[in-house]
Formats: structure tokens, sequence, C-alpha cells
């Protein structure tokens, strides 16, 4: 067949035809969609380091804090990953538990009223949450005490309980109740995608529910889970009004008390609290909290996607 | 290992619906036995009202007795769970746990219920299982891979391995070619006259050289029209349903004048 294999090209040929329109907008559209989320990225990476020079050069002295941008913002980086990991441990085995309560234990009427009402969870604004604790921090205190007698001899949960209620635990409670509903709404879907014929395939073999739900439900939604987690994680860092409005930072440093009144501020919380009142240098500074947010953002994002890759092989996809 | 069937006045119902209408059937043990009949005629409902397994889908209930070794599996107490160890399932499309290698997927069954298993006994018996199923040398060297790099057909073995890993007495078979290509449907068919001398074989298939070549008795399930329920219409040695059935329908059926 070697021989009819040339194609005269001055010849036309009924198989040719013109570019279809259709086809070229719907062409131009993703790609331009596609390179603005590109752009949108640069932009915010160089406005953040156009705020930023300013501090990223100036003395150690005269930064806020007065001790240099590592001093400064450390803390604050200790402190919102210790918030939102707190969030996360308590959100993501809830969150499954509901997704899967929703996905295939709950009768079906039931479960779609569920799944709405977590739906409308997720659309209640952050500063609701944020009110919401502070109204309940100080009514949490003799729990915390409770946490602080009998479990005191782990290290977070030593040291003096603050009268206030308003801890790092109380943040990372609000946090973990605002990132739940996307989460369980992530997990659900996922879970609801698993092939009828893997879960058939277990049952087959004789397993109970629950062995069917951890045989080939969470197996099959685990990388859909993580993504979801990466969600609520991603607003559980970069939250402002609820740790602004119930925290009360006090520049605890590097501390590891979750029930003490000794706590690090967390990034967005420090932005929104001083941001109006600083200029100069001091604002700068700010800028590059702001700096270090987004990188902590970016490679937790990485992170969680390298876990995802690892076994790809045996992820479903194929 | 292998036990008989025996099936008394089974109705199926899809909620209201009636799907499968008053089948009483004896199933011999050591056998293999064919259900045929046009699609949507209650085979696949029927065969899966076997293990309980069409209780899967909300609504569906049976009326009537199926009795292996003496108990009814619809009676009170009796356990969907503990139905579906005796009566293992290989389904129409072959489908290995895909987030499972080739030996976890073998001992899945194995593994559930909270059984521990050692591991000289776990590799002893992934061995026999991939043997049963004709696998054991297309595989051995890769038992830690996943097990949907497997072609099509070796999945289906070994889907069937991980079947008889729990050593059912009936193993029932729902299509199991209707995804293969010819030469894989050989290897399984190969291996259904093997398990035979072990197991009590139920195999639904669309393919009626398939059940005149494997099973020893065949039956034939048919509709009357749309929303009319499904009945076994004849049921009778294979040689018999194929050379001189007793109902027109049967005949018209396997000489090909419709379905």
């Amino acid at each position: 067949m070697s021989t009819t294999t040339a194609v005269d090209p001055t010849k036309t040929s009924s198989l040719r035809s013109g570019r279809r329109f259709g086809d070229a907008i719907f062409s131009a559209l993703s790609h331009s969609a596609g390179i603005v989320i590109l752009l949108v990225l640069i932009g915010v990476t160089f406005f953040l380091f156009w705020g930023a020079k300013d501090a990223l050069v100036a003395d150690g002295s005269e930064v806020r804090g007065g001790a240099g941008l590592i001093a400064y913002i450390g803390p604050l980086i200790f402190g919102t990953l210790l918030s939102s990991i707190i969030a996360l441990l308590i959100a993501v085995p809830l969150s499954i538990g509901i997704a899967l309560f929703i996905s295939h234990y709950a009768p079906r009427r039931l479960a779609s009223g569920l799944g709405y009402v977590v739906d409308l969870l997720a659309a209640v604004p952050s500063i609701i949450f944020g009110l919401w604790g502070m109204q309940i921090a100080g009514s949490a205190v003799p729990s915390f005490e409770f946490l602080n007698e009998y479990l005191g001899f782990i290290p977070l949960f030593s040291g003096t309980v603050t009268t206030t209620g308003r801890t790092m635990l109380m943040i990372g409670i609000v946090l973990a109740i605002m990132i739940l509903p996307i989460m369980t709404a992530v997990n659900r879907e996922v879970f609801l995608q698993t092939p009828r014929l893997h879960e058939e395939a277990s049952l087959a073999l004789g397993a109970t529910r629950w062995e069917m739900i951890r045989q080939t439900v969470i197996p099959f939604g685990k990388s859909g889970v993580v993504s979801g987690a990466m969600l609520g994680l991603g607003r559980a860092l970069g939250e402002t009004m609820a740790v602004a409005i119930i925290l009360s930072a006090s520049g605890g440093g590097y501390s590891w008390e979750l029930l003490s009144a000794n706590t690090p501020g967390t990034i967005a919380g420090d932005i929104a609290l001083n941001f109006p009142e600083s200029f100069g240098v001091e604002r700068s500074t700010l800028f590059v909290s702001g700096l270090a947010l987004f990188v902590v953002t970016f490679l937790v994002n990485m992170f969680a996607r390298w876990i995802i890759s690892r076994r790809s092989e045996f992820s479903g996809a194929n | 290992m292998s036990k008989r069937i025996d099936v008394k006045n089974l109705d199926i119902y899809y909620s209201d619906f009636l799907a499968v209408k008053d089948v009483s059937v004896t199933i011999e043990p050591r056998s293999v036995t064919a259900l045929i009949g046009p699609s949507g005629c209650g085979k696949s409902t029927f065969l899966r009202s076997l293990n309980r397994m069409h209780e899967v889908i909300p609504g569906a209930r049976v009326e009537g007795e199926v009795i292996i070794d003496g108990e009814n599996l619809y009676g009170k107490g009796i356990d969907p769970v503990m139905v579906r160890r005796k009566v293992g399932m290989v389904f129409q499309k072959p489908n290995p746990f895909p987030t499972m290698s080739i030996k976890e997927n073998v001992l899945a069954g194995v593994k559930l219920n909270n059984k521990r298993i050692g591991r000289t006994d776990a590799d002893e018996l992934v061995e026999t299982s991939l043997r049963g199923a004709n696998l054991w040398n297309e595989v051995k060297d890769r038992l830690d891979k996943p097990g949907s790099s497997l072609s099509g057909g070796q999945q289906q073995r070994l889907c069937i391995a991980r079947t008889i890993a729990v050593k059912p007495e009936v193993v029932l078979m729902d299509e199991p070619c209707s995804a293969l290509d010819p030469i894989s449907t050989l290897a399984v068919e190969d291996l259904i006259a093997e398990l035979k001398e072990n197991y009590t074989i139920v195999i639904v298939t669309h393919n009626m050289q398939q059940a005149a070549r494997c099973s020893d008795r065949t039956g034939f399930f048919n509709i009357e029209g749309t929303g009319k329920p499904g009945q076994l219409v004849e049921f009778n040695d294979t040689q018999t349903i194929f050379n001189t059935p007793s109902e027109k329908a049967t005949e018209d059926y396997i000489s090909g004048r419709f379905g």
C-alpha cells in the first residue's frame, strides 16, 4: 500500500475541508481561558513582590516587630499552619463520615435533604462562623479546662487555660466547621462515582456494607478526598474574618499550647487586623507575609498532588 | 464442596413490578447449568436472586424459596453476607479492584469478615486460586502489579480466581464472556469445564453455542411481551434442549427464528 500513500497537494480531495468555524471559536475560547489563569497567577505574584520589595530590602530593625522579617513572619506561618492542621484533623474524618452516610447509608429521601443542607452550609459567609465562634468561645472554657486537666500530659493541651476561650483550638474548631460543608460535598460526589461494578464485586465476595465501602468506595475516592481536603485547607489557610474576630493574637511565638492565651496569630488574620493602620515599610512587611502565605499554599498543594500521583498506577483511572 | 440448589415457586419483584414469575427448578451439584433466553427476560435477575445480589437494587424482593444445603436463602435470620460467601459470582464485565494488585485481588474476599491469613497460607492460596483459574503461569512474575494491567480475558480469570479463593459451593456467572474476545472466551470455557469438578456452576449466556458447548443442563427463559414477567419455559439436559425441545418457543429461539 506504500505506493498509494503519497498525496498530490494540488489536487482537491473530497476528504479535505476548510477549518470549521465552531471548532475554531471553541478552541480559541478554551486556549484564552487557559492563558488568563496563568496571567492572573503571574500578576498576583508580581503584585505581591512589588508591595513586598521595600520590606525585603529594608534593615531588620525597620520592619514590623523590629526584629527582622523571619522573627515576624515565622510565628504567623506557624500559627496559620497549626490552625489549619487542627481544622483538617477534625474536618477530614467528619466529612468522610457525613459523605458516606449521605452516599451509602441514609435512606434516599433523607440523603437528598441532607445533601441540600450541606450545600447550603457551604454558602454561609465566614464572618457568620466568626461571630458564632466568638459567642461560644466563653462557654467552651469548661471543656478546654477538662482537656487541660485530664490530657494535660500531651504538650498540646498543657499550659494555663485562658478564661476567654479564644484559643488556637477554638480557631481550629471554627475553621473545621467552616470547611466541613465544601469537603463533605466533594467527598459525597466522589463516593457516588464509585463504579457499581466494583461495589457489586465486593458484595458478591461476601463483604458487609462497611467492608464494601472500605474495599471499593474509599480507595476509589481517595484522590477526590485529598482534593477536597486541599480545597478546605486552602480556605482554612486563607481565612481572614473568622480568625480576626476570634483570636486575640498576642504574638505568642512558636507556642504549641492550644488552650493558652499565648497564641501566634495567622497570616490572613494579622493582615486584616493591621493593614489599615500601617504605612511604608510596616505595610510592606504585611505584603511579605502575604507572599509567604501564597508560597505556603502553593507548597501544600504541590505536596498533596505528589501524594496522589505516587500510586496513580493503582488509582482506578486505568 | 458443591451443593444442590432447589428453587421453589420463586417470584422476583422490583417494587411492585413482577420481573420473574414462578420459577421452580433443581440445579444439580458438580454440573454446569446454562440459562439462555432473549434480553430482558429475567435470566440475570434470576441468577442474582440465587445469592441475594439482586437486593442491591432498592425495592427488589422475592417470594418463594431457594434452598441450598437444606437451608432457605430467604429464610428468617439468614444473612445475605454469609449467603454470598457460599454462592460466589462472576460478572459480565471483568471487575478486578483497580486499587489492588493481582495478589491483593485474589485475597480480597478471603480477608473480609475479620479473617486473618498467614503469609505462607496467603501465598499458597494465591497460587492455587490462580492455578485454578488457569492464570498462574501468565501472572506469577507480576503478582504485585495492578489487576487492571491485565488484558480483559486475564482480568475475567482473575475475577474467577478471586471468587474461588473464598471456596464457595456455587459459582454464578453472568455472561462472563460477553466482553471477551474468542480466544479469551475459549480459555474461560475450558476453565468452566474444569471448575465443575468441584463447584456447582450456573451460567447466564447469550451465546447459544457456548451453552451447548459447556453446559450439562440448560434452562430457557422467555417473556411473553413487554411489561410481562419472565418465565422459565423449559429446563432439561442440554442435549435435549438443543436437539428435541418440547416447547415451540424454545425451538424458535435456538433455531434463531426470534430473539
